[in-house]
């Protein structure tokens, strides 16, 4: 997974920002405040690779995929995706390139529309961008119910249940069924926004074997949402963790969990049970004090400063930078200053 | 049952024989649970692990006999409570019992408390309902007790709504309404799923520290193996109903026994060791417990299935050290390991 060296990333993620405004009044609305959901975070994702974003719910994972989706209209910032910069392009140049970023959602019942055959669900993209003018003629309808079927395949599912409803399949199949979507249209990247994590274990380990192989045979990228750190250092080769809208580590999966160098990382990983209880009751905890705080104000120190074990005076009015501590690994803290 | 030598370190506080809850739907009957058996002695912590429809919901709401009826039904069986069976008690007595002797903690902190009311009212309507004491002195109560569960600034935020807490603080709530009664049995569903890991750290502490304080015996239901692995003293695993396998937690991990243990241990990506590849997995969904036929529920998913085993669901047996486990690789006189 790891060794597909590319010269020019797949995906740039530059000085992302997404703000929610907070209105007042009942008529004349007025902005008085914003929900700083993503504020202003930058990566790479090369070719091949896949890329993990790990954080507590409210950190902005989700916020931050469906921003470079543009599912949502970023605040500002830009996401460069194969040479194209998908927050400044023209809707047409924008929609073109899109077509080769889909995405898995988390909750398999409400992500497909209950109303649709397996069928049209799968072939929805297809549909769509064909009514687009954006796919090329061979796409005919026998060709799409051709494609249908072998996705259907491809997934793991048979083909024979084309004709079904998701209220028929179980929340694995559902997800397969997802997934089969998500490749309907040859996508070169897939934004995966916890796809496992409404799954039971016995699944989510089916699922996460079906995203390691699918990635290999197709060449796919992966920009991989999760909340559970295991699963996440299962699959990804980098690894971003996430805290109020800010990176805070951004490391190779293997080096991040061997030599976590950010307090909240740390944290994070000693917080994480460990299914073997010789182990894990030997484990010294870390244990947070306090919940996340609010992202509606604006922070002028360490994000982090509030429930850090190891604040320093310094912490609490300067934004610490990423700071890159080796050619893979880069932490935002004025501990390694 | 030869070695009981596992359960005697406890006082036995409850008992649960061959407990059966059936739902009756449109589509025939569920057995949601299907006669199944453990003991929780004082001060002991008892896990319940198994996936999504195994029935270990049920099995809790079936002791504090919250089962909806219709359509739900507890068929047979018998909970044993200090003495008393529970599924035969009046109404009466069984208010008693329940958030006074046994009470619970839900999945859900956000449903769980009402929103309507102030934290205030719903602690002190707890407490008084089973204690006999003064608005005051209840309402003294409950600031201790917020206080106990590491709640900051209690004396104020003792007057807030659910609504002001965050997901973690209100499950804190949820806790001190539990243990403010000085419960015997605490049983708490699934009480960090909906919690992130590090508030779920400081959760699962706070309990294990206030079972240990109020020497409390905790029943406690997860699908996650790692949050079992830490926290208690003996495992239960459930599969469609039934207990498949028992036993003390180290020995479960260290041998687990039935193919399922064994899956869902392998199946789960570790973070403290090396992966390359592949993770096992088992093939297959989770039955339909609906009209299940007698066999081992799990046989279409097992690879070590028998001709036995898809026509006589197995007996349990008992490996020793209170290791039981319910599968025919055990009870024929070839006693195979799987490796």
């Amino acid at each position: 997974m790891s060794n597909a060296i590319e010269k020019k990333p797949l995906l740039e993620v530059m000085d992302l920002k997404q703000h929610f405004p907070i209105e007042s009044g009942f008529i004349f609305k007025r902005q008085i405040g914003a929900v700083r959901a993503v504020d202003g975070i930058s990566f790479n994702v090369n070719e091949g690779e896949t890329l993990g974003i790990v954080g507590e719910s409210g950190c902005g994972k989700s916020t931050t995929v469906r921003s470079i989706a543009q599912l949502y209209r970023p605040t500002s910032g830009s996401v460069i995706f194969d040479g194209v910069d998908l927050v400044h392009a023209p809707t047409q140049q924008m929609l073109d390139a899109r077509k080769n970023m889909q995405m898995i959602f988390q909750d398999p019942y409400a992500s497909l529309d209950p109303r649709m055959t397996v069928r049209t669900i799968i072939a929805e993209p297809l549909s769509i961008y064909r009514k687009r003018g954006m796919l090329d003629e061979s796409y005919t309808p026998e060709f799409i119910e051709k494609r249908v079927e072998e996705l259907m395949e491809r997934v793991g599912l048979n083909k024979a249940f084309k004709n079904r409803y998701p209220h028929e399949f179980s929340g694995g199949q559902r997800q397969r069924i997802g997934i089969a979507r998500a490749l309907a249209l040859n996508p070169k990247i897939i934004l995966a926004d916890e796809p496992v994590s409404a799954l039971d274990v016995s699944i989510q380990s089916q699922i996460l074997n079906l995203l390691h192989d699918l990635q290999k045979e197709l060449g796919l990228t992966y920009l991989f949402i999760a909340h559970d750190l295991a699963v996440i250092e299962y699959i990804s080769t980098r690894v971003a963790v996430m805290y109020l809208g800010k990176i805070m580590e951004l490391s190779r999966a293997s080096d991040l969990y061997k030599n976590p160098l950010h307090p909240y990382t740390k944290a994070l990983l000693s917080a994480a049970p460990i299914p073997d209880p010789e182990i894990e009751r030997k484990r010294q905890r870390i244990i947070l004090t306090g919940d996340v705080p609010s992202p509606n104000k604006e922070r002028f120190g360490c994000y982090f400063y509030d429930r850090c074990p190891s604040r320093m005076e310094k912490c609490k009015s300067n934004i610490p930078p990423m700071k890159r501590m080796d050619a893979h690994h880069e932490v935002a803290c004025w501990l390694y200053e | 049952m030869t070695n009981k030598n596992s359960q005697e370190n406890y006082d036995m506080l409850l008992e649960v024989n061959n407990l059966k809850t059936y739902f009756k739907t449109d589509a025939g009957i569920v057995k949601a649970v299907d006669g199944i058996s453990f003991k929780l002695g004082k001060g002991e912590t008892l896990g319940i692990v198994g996936e999504s429809g195994s029935g270990k919901s049920v099995t809790n709401l079936s002791i504090m006999r919250l089962i909806p009826s219709p359509p739900g039904k507890i068929v047979d069986g018998e909970v044993i409570f200090e003495g008393r069976d529970i599924l035969q008690l009046p109404e009466s007595a069984l208010r008693n019992i329940r958030g006074n002797e046994i009470s619970m903690i839900f999945q859900d902190p956000m449903t769980s408390l009402n929103p309507f009311l102030r934290i205030s009212t719903q602690m002190i309507e707890t407490i008084r309902l089973h204690q006999d004491i003064s608005k005051k002195d209840a309402l003294q109560k409950s600031v201790d007790m917020l206080k106990l569960v590491g709640i900051p600034a209690a004396e104020e935020r003792i007057h807030n709504y659910p609504h002001q807490f965050s997901g973690g603080m209100r499950q804190r709530v949820m806790i001190a309404m539990a243990l403010s009664c000085e419960a015997k049995i605490l049983i708490a569903d699934e009480p960090t799923t909906a919690l992130d890991v590090t508030i779920q750290a400081q959760i699962l502490e706070l309990i294990q520290e206030l079972a240990k304080k109020l020497d409390t015996a905790v029943i406690l239901i997860t699908h996650d193996l790692g949050v079992v692995a830490g926290m208690c003293d003996t495992v239960c695993v459930m599969y469609a109903g039934k207990i498949v396998e028992k036993a003390k937690t180290e020995d479960l991990y260290r041998n687990p026994s039935h193919p399922y243990t064994y899956g869902l241990i392998q199946s789960v990506p570790r973070l403290d060791k090396a992966h390359d590849g592949k993770l096992y997995s088992i093939e297959g969904q989770p039955p339909n417990v609906i009209d299940l036929p007698p066999c081992c529920p799990f046989h279409p998913r097992c690879n070590k299935a028998m001709d036995i085993c898809r026509n006589q669901y197995p007996p349990t047996k008992d490996l020793g050290n209170g290791h039981e486990v319910a599968c025919w690789l055990f009870t024929d006189e070839k006693e195979q390991s799987h490796e």
